[in-house]
């Protein structure tokens, strides 16, 4: 009986792993493309293709990567470093929160924690499409995915040296282009998030441009600061209600 | 400079792999307060934008060039189309009108 029962947990295991490779793969070729042009601004933070390839292994996030390399190229404090992670990243809290409330109550903590390290916005996208998280279907998207983001953080700091100057500059666009990918479909949904990105906007330009005090920050500074007070005035103005957060 | 990168990258890991893991780990009811549910439901939203403008202006060869690739990238955004999508035409738009 439990040798059999056993069995059939390893063979839905594997079922599962395999469907999560599938479904991770169009998430990693993704990945590639946009990993590359991270890789970019990864070399002109002054990494090398190991360095990049390590930071991405251990990341794995666009955004909070891209702050994270552009404050190492200015200089700044590892404290800096740090919140400006932390703020970029902050959506993975409420990720991972959401996903919490997903586990069987019989996943081990180990499982949680696997899934857990593979939280990014397209396989937490996979992961709440079922109604209970399968760590093996995570782990088998994971598996087909993350890889590919490593080697293309390696083969844009690589070939970065490679390509002729206007072809950098035009492909360092492609990871604006993803942010916007991101906030775009989002704005014409929600009008909160929509006025939000504007006064974002125009609060970046502001800030980098027309005064004195804020242009003295670093843009990782600024991008804190403005983070911070524009969403913690818009949380205070039009705050989300608890049950209509989880289909954001 | 190498130390200084190497110890950059593992404040970067250690920071994003904590932001994962705590909640799965500590958090295991919901969370309740309604400003911080608010507050970071809000943050990606607006950190990305902050991220993109003016900066994806100023990347470009000319002013033009970024506009044109942040306009361009916003419609078909907007419409829906996918992220890799998305980013290939900006970059087209931003090295056609670069060539300018």
């Amino acid at each position: 009986m439990s040798q059999r029962s056993t069995q059939a947990a390893a063979q839905s295991r594997g079922r599962d792993m395999r469907e999560g490779l599938r479904d991770g793969l169009p998430i990693g070729l993704g990945y590639l493309a946009v990993a590359f042009s991270l890789g970019i601004a990864a070399r002109e933070a002054g990494l090398t293709a190991t360095q990049g390839f390590i930071a991405s292994l251990l990341s794995v996030a666009s955004a909070g990567e891209y702050a994270g390399f552009t404050l190492i190229a200015a200089q700044a404090s590892y404290v800096e470093i740090a919140l400006g992670t932390l703020v970029t990243n902050a959506r993975y809290l409420l990720m991972s929160t959401a996903l919490s409330q997903r586990f069987s109550n019989s996943t081990p903590l180990s499982q949680r924690i696997g899934v857990g390290l593979g939280v990014t916005d397209e396989l937490f996208g996979l992961a709440i499409a079922h109604s209970q998280v399968r760590p093996f279907y995570q782990y088998g998207a994971m598996l087909s995915s993350i890889p590919l983001w490593c080697v293309g953080t390696s083969a844009g700091i690589v070939a970065g040296q490679l390509l002729p100057a206007r072809v950098v500059t035009a492909l360092s666009v492609s990871l604006f282009g993803m942010f916007l990918a991101v906030i775009m479909p989002a704005s014409r949904t929600d009008r909160v998030v929509r006025t939000c990105v504007l006064a974002s906007f125009v609060a970046s330009y502001v800030a980098s441009h027309l005064i004195p005090l804020t242009m003295a920050w670093s843009s990782g500074t600024r991008i804190i600061v403005l983070t911070v007070i524009i969403s913690a005035a818009a949380a205070l103005i039009c705050p989300v209600s608890p049950e209509g957060d989880d289909a954001s | 400079m190498s130390a200084r990168i190497w110890l950059s990258i593992i404040v970067m890991g250690a920071v994003t792999v904590a932001i994962r893991l705590l909640p799965l780990t500590l958090i295991r009811s919901p969370l309740k307060n309604r400003f911080l549910l608010s507050f970071l439901h809000y943050v990606p939203y607006v950190t990305l934008s902050v991220m993109t403008f003016p900066a994806i202006v100023e990347s470009c060869e000319t002013p033009l060039a970024g506009l044109a690739s942040l306009v361009v990238g916003a419609v078909a955004a907007w419409y829906g189309a996918n992220m890799v999508s998305v980013a290939a035409l900006c970059c087209v738009v931003a090295f056609v009108l670069g060539l300018l």
